[in-house]
């Protein structure tokens, strides 16, 4: 592994993705058409996916015992997933001792009037944001401004999306379709209207657009007297928060406010201060392939002096969001889908998002997590979430990939299960049976997922293929052959679909399986 | 019912029978090589100078000329913020016209920004992940005087501040303190995947590695 070429957007993890409405959100597959036929789009996430995929490689063989950290990795979270409870207590206790007021938040609604209330408290109508999934889960910023209240995001590529009105579209480099000029001109364009405009006859290198970005934002991280932030870990022994960044605006909005809210999801605890010993290794390595960001923050509370020594914000709100995690947590199989720790590693090998892009997921969480997240946090009652499930060719490469060993395929199965027949799912804490989809929807969902996956290469359907024909033999087999075999090593596979996608598309629609061909240009990566 | 009661009750129903507390498998490696502590200083200072740090050695008797000299080469380095526990000799070559910033609670993020550089020492030294890790001690100072300044000259004693890995740091830390890890300057790379050091944090990173002579 060498240095940092392809260094991560700041906030190590997962990229910014408006949670749209999923009702009015198409399925998948007319999601994922859109950006498989922009050639440009995706040729550059394929440069992204495939640079940053070789890089984690090789971050990850510099340890020889990365096996031993992943399965302690898993056992820290499923230990804390079993008394989420008690943990949740315990760090209340902490945060609490150690100067900080801890808030809980059943739902984004709840979240965001408890946020709105805590800024109008201070009298600010500005506040510096370092980028957070969860915020962005539950549409703080909208929320801010409906009660008057900018919120500056501060992560180089948000600032990008936010001044270009945009969507963001990958992970770790979020403005990836914007080009270098894109970028410049929308400077230019729209600095001046939010605060420092920028510099005169401005050039379109990347030393120079970050230049403009650093001083435009540093008049906003000198006066801000509020910071909103999210949390990778928190220590329920000590109270402690941990933000792992890399270009120091978390570190600015972390210290230089007066006031400082974290918005964090309750599955984002662990039990021990000596439990980030594993995670200080496996995050920075399956994110960015380094062996350590930039920066990493620990704060606990107001500190030793509950803030009369100056170092820090004054006031310190913690706020505990549940919405929908302990309906995650109610599910044996999709409880896993918590173990999360919003590395990115299963996007960058999964070559459905490879093709599809991340907008095509309709949530904030793109790629395979997503897949498995929304449909759960959301329930399956939208095309979108009913769709998700099937955005997979189980090829297992997530779960290979996966710090924390989550095995999505297996929960991707689970779900499709759900969809199909129905069955008990909780909702808002309450047990419900949901009622199978009208064989069509089911069959339309997969139908169209299938056109999305048939021109993959013929590789990953001979596993898929295998693994049926072994099922209707009524063999489980424990080892796919082919290009799954490095995972099934390691576990038990998924019960195998009955009917490859690909076979059942074939059937169905004949010699149809080529209409993606027009669509395969510009798939050879960047020029 | 509150939110707190509604969401412990949510996770209660959830996991009605919890069994008791896992095993956590700590046989990880508590380091990934054998070293001497010579080796381990080597380490640092490659995986340092790897992530874009100036790396530098010198003795007690070189350091007072050697942090002189950082702080004087770079154009306009002319005020230094100094945490209140520096040892003062550190900075005894440095001529007058140097201005030494104290570290003061008063100062507001504005007056830091008038400030070029920072000399600190820090807690500890991580070789495996070429990282140095700040704690607000009295040599140290407040987390905000190592973050406005573009310019940080960072002084780790070696080889007694050095450690090979990040499970043998973290129980030399204390967990309330503030603690700021630092693996080289600030970076991005989102603007066509290419890298620029340093957007907010200091864009200079110096390490000085100090030994015995
Ligand atoms: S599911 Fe695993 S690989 Fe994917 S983002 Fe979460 S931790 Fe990383």
């Amino acid at each position: 592994m060498t240095g940092r070429e392809t260094g991560p957007g700041t906030y190590l993890g997962m990229p910014a993705f408006p949670d749209p409405d999923p009702a009015r959100f198409p399925a998948f597959p007319e999601a994922a058409r859109e950006a498989v036929r922009d050639a440009a789009l995706r040729a550059n996430l394929r440069y992204a996916t495939h640079t940053i995929r070789d890089k984690r490689a090789r971050a990850v063989a510099e340890l020889a015992d990365w096996d031993r950290l992943r399965a302690a990795g898993k056992a820290v979270k499923d230990r804390t997933l079993r008394h989420l409870d008690r943990y949740l207590l315990q760090l209340e206790e902490s945060v609490t001792a150690a100067g900080g007021t801890v808030h809980w938040a059943a739902d984004a609604a709840e979240a965001n009037r408890i946020v709105t209330e805590l800024v109008l408290a201070t009298g600010e109508r500005e506040v510096v944001k370092v980028k957070s999934m969860a915020t962005q889960e539950i549409g703080l910023n909208e929320a801010l401004e409906a009660a008057g209240v900018t919120a500056y995001e501060t992560d180089l590529a948000e600032l990008i999306v936010q001044l270009g009105h945009d969507r963001p579209s990958h992970i770790l480099v979020p403005a990836i379709h914007r080009n270098r000029g894109e970028i410049r001109d929308i400077f230019r364009a729209e600095m001046g209207r939010w605060g420092r405009p920028a510099p005169e006859g401005l050039g379109d290198s990347p030393a120079e657009l970050a230049e403009a970005a650093r001083l435009h934002l540093r008049e906003k991280f000198l006066r801000a007297k509020v910071g909103i932030s999210g949390a990778n870990f928190m220590v329920a022994e000590t109270g402690t928060m941990v933000v792992l960044e890399s270009e120091g605006n978390g570190r600015m909005c972390l210290t230089l406010p007066e006031t400082l809210i974290s918005v964090v999801g309750i599955e984002k605890v662990v039990p021990t201060f000596r439990d980030l010993e594993i995670f200080l290794q496996t995050l920075p390595r399956s994110s960015t392939a380094e062996r350590m960001n930039p920066y990493t923050t620990l704060w606990t509370g107001l500190g030793p002096s509950k803030g009369a020594d100056g170092d820090g914000p004054s006031a310190f709100h913690l706020v505990l969001l549940d919405n929908g995690r302990t309906d995650i947590l109610a599910d044996e199989v999709g409880r896993q889908a918590l173990r999360c720790i919003r590395c990115s590693a299963c996007l960058n090998v999964c070559p459905v998002y490879e093709r599809a892009g991340g907008h095509a997921y309709g949530s904030v969480y793109p790629g395979p997590i997503g897949a498995v997240l929304s449909p759960q946090l959301r329930g399956t009652g939208s095309p979108i979430d009913a769709s998700l499930p099937y955005a997979s060719t189980l090829c297992g490469a997530c779960y290979d990939v996966c710090p924390v060993a989550i095995d999505i395929p297996e929960v991707l199965v689970h779900l499709r299960e759900r969809v199909v027949q129905g069955g008990p799912v909780t909702r808002r804490g309450v047990r419900v049976r949901i009622r199978p989809a009208r064989g069509h929807a089911a069959e339309r969902a997969a139908m169209r997922a299938a056109r999305l996956l048939l021109d993959r290469p013929d590789a990953l359907r001979a596993g898929e293929r295998l693994l049926a024909r072994a099922r209707r033999l009524g063999i489980r087999p424990h080892r796919l052959p082919g290009p799954g075999r490095a995972w099934t090593d390691a576990r038990e596979l998924p019960e195998p679909p009955p009917e490859p996608f690909r076979d059942w598309w074939a059937r169905e629609r004949g010699t149809a399986t080529r209409t993606g061909s027009k669509d395969r240009k510009g798939d050879d990566g960047p020029k | 019912m509150s939110s707190k009661d509604r969401i412990l009750a949510r996770i209660r129903r959830a996991v009605p029978e919890p069994g008791p507390d896992l095993e956590i498998p700590r046989d990880y490696l508590h380091a990934h090589a054998r070293r001497t502590p010579a080796e381990r200083v080597d380490l640092l200072a490659a995986h340092l100078a790897e992530y874009r740090a100036r790396v530098h050695r010198t003795g007690p008797g070189g350091l007072p000329p050697l942090l002189a000299r950082l702080l004087g080469e770079r154009r306009g380095a002319r005020r230094v913020l100094v945490p209140p526990g520096l040892p003062p000799w550190w900075l005894a070559a440095a001529d007058d016209s140097l201005v030494r910033v104290p570290d003061r609670a008063s100062d507001t993020s504005a007056d830091l920004d008038r400030a070029d550089s920072v000399v600190t020492g820090c807690a500890l030294a991580v070789a495996e992940t070429g990282s140095i890790v700040l704690d607000g001690s009295p040599d140290q100072g407040r987390r905000r005087i190592t973050l406005v300044p573009d310019h940080h000259v960072c002084v780790v004693r070696v080889p007694d501040q050095v450690v090979d890995s990040v499970p043998q740091a973290l129980p030399l830390l204390v967990p309330t303190r503030p603690l700021t890890w630092i693996s080289g300057p600030s970076a991005t790379s989102d603007i066509e995947l290419d890298r620029v050091e340093g957007v907010h944090g200091p864009r200079a990173l110096d390490v000085v590695l100090l030994g015995p002579q």
